[in-house]
């Protein structure tokens, strides 16, 4: 590498506003380039980005790398890119002690024990229905909505008492919005590693048949007892990968088929269709918008290309979405396509624990969303939603609907 | 058609048992990988074949 810093082309982050579901036009161009693109990140430093989804695949099956700076320090200025790993840090952890941590969790989101969950889901999804349609439009979706079902799926998950849902509800949606000022965030921070800390101590002196409850017992009889800071940084870690991203992709998915009539018809009058269409709107929208970002620890090789030990590597998941070799006419949404291999959960060791669970919420939102009110529709024109471009999960910030007789 | 998992390399995604849950399963105690059947019948290759794509750990091999 003779080539300095300076020379390189930036990582591409910015959207052609016109089409606001498709990534950066610059990821169709990094496809069709030989191998990968060394390009300069906002934070600082050089990477090689992987566009091609056989490429994705490769690299981030391969062993040879640390996700210690992950998912996206890449797009952060200013970001810290050798921040020492927090215990329990799910996200960032690598090699053994990942396995380790990961595997004590895995029982929790079996398909199974998934599935178990499906009827409690749906009744969330219809007491919010019918709180909805007790009122008259226009509504935000995205609060009252979007944000509360994944909420009150993880209170479930995590064992949160009854009495305790609203203010964590609350707060969680202050620390998962764009929105909230500085000030607010720091207070609902605080409020959320205080409130997680209390659940998790409350857990380790009497464990309650509960993920945390049953996770804090499966450690101990396996010798793996886990502190309290790990309990806690897990917890949050859950909290939040099970929080915003379901959310954002409820909200982002909706105003997508709105847009798209021809496919929401095709929902409405098969709800089944729900099955098929959560993994293609995943595929589509790709809401990881940035990507992920690795270290290589050691030699690797992609493609035809060696990736030497210390290289800054990101999998640009949006571009290998939308590779028509995998996914022909990539940029349509066809929901009756099978998009189960797309690249939105990531791939290798790391791919998202919780898949299943946002699959089973997605499903259960799809399908019934659009039964209960098949007049939905915009309550304000397409060119006033505000998209989240600068965050790492991609979204709406609101989403004004309404419903009932057009007038 | 023969296949063989490598429960250490498993991460316990599920993707196997939602591809062909007639091949794959999950233990209840860890999530890892359990083959329900080593010689899947004709009707069964395609679904295995999709589980073998799909998991993100390659920990399922396929034998023709």
């Amino acid at each position: 590498m003779t080539e300095t810093v300076s020379e390189l082309a930036a990582f591409p982050t910015a959207r052609d506003a016109r089409c606001p579901f498709d990534p950066p036009a610059e990821y169709a161009e990094l496809r069709a380039q030989e191998g990968t693109a060394a390009l300069t990140c906002p934070v600082g430093v050089e990477a090689r980005v992987v566009s091609r989804y056989a490429d994705v695949r490769a690299m981030l099956a391969d062993p040879n790398l640390s996700s210690h700076a992950a998912p996206s320090t890449h797009v952060v200025a200013g970001g810290v890119l050798d921040r020492p790993v927090a215990p329990g840090s799910l996200l960032n952890m690598d090699g053994p002690g990942h396995a380790r941590l990961r595997r004590l969790l895995t029982p929790e989101f079996t398909v199974k024990r998934i599935q178990a969950m499906r009827p409690y889901i749906q009744g969330l999804v219809d007491d919010h229905l019918d709180a909805l349609l007790a009122r008259t439009g226009p509504v935000d979706l995205v609060a009252d909505f979007a944000l509360p079902i994944p909420s009150l799926v993880i209170c479930e998950l995590l064992g949160v008492d009854y009495a305790d849902r609203d203010r964590f509800q609350e707060q969680t949606a202050v620390l998962v919005g764009t929105n909230s000022d500085p000030a607010a965030l720091e207070q609902a921070n605080l409020e959320v590693v205080g409130f997680m800390t209390q659940l998790v101590l409350t857990k380790m002196v009497a464990p309650t048949d509960d993920l945390l409850g049953r996770l804090i017992v499966r450690a101990g009889e396996s010798g793996q007892e886990l502190s309290v800071e790990e309990l806690v940084t897990l917890g949050i870690t859950l909290l939040i990968a099970g929080h915003e991203t379901t959310a954002n992709m409820i909200g982002l998915s909706t105003l997508a088929l709105l847009r798209q009539p021809d496919q929401l018809d095709a929902l409405r009058a098969d709800p089944e269709l729900a099955g098929t269409a959560v993994d293609e709107m995943l595929r589509y929208l790709s809401i990881v918008q940035f990507g992920v970002l690795r270290q290589a620890t050691g030699d690797l090789t992609i493609g035809d290309e060696t990736i030497e030990a210390g290289e800054w590597l990101v999998a640009a998941l949006s571009a290998g979405n939308r590779d028509e070799s995998v996914f022909p006419d990539p940029d349509r949404i066809d929901l009756k396509r099978e998009a189960t291999a797309h690249l939105t959960f990531g791939y290798g060791v790391h791919q998202c624990l919780g898949q299943q669970l946002a699959r089973v919420e997605l499903q259960e939102v799809f399908a019934r969303l659009h039964q209960r009110i098949p007049t939905l529709r915009l309550a304000v024109p397409f060119e006033d939603i505000e998209f989240k471009n600068d965050a790492l999960v991609y979204g709406v910030r609101a989403l004004p609907v309404t419903w009932g007789d057009e007038r | 058609m023969k296949v063989r998992i490598d429960v250490d390399a498993c991460v316990g995604a599920g993707q196997c048992v939602l591809a062909a849950p007639d091949v794959f399963d999950q233990r209840d105690d860890d999530g890892m990988v359990v083959l329900l059947v080593e010689n899947p019948p004709a009707h069964l290759e395609a679904a295995t074949e999709h589980a073998a794509l799909l998991c993100p750990a390659l920990a399922i091999v396929v034998d023709r």
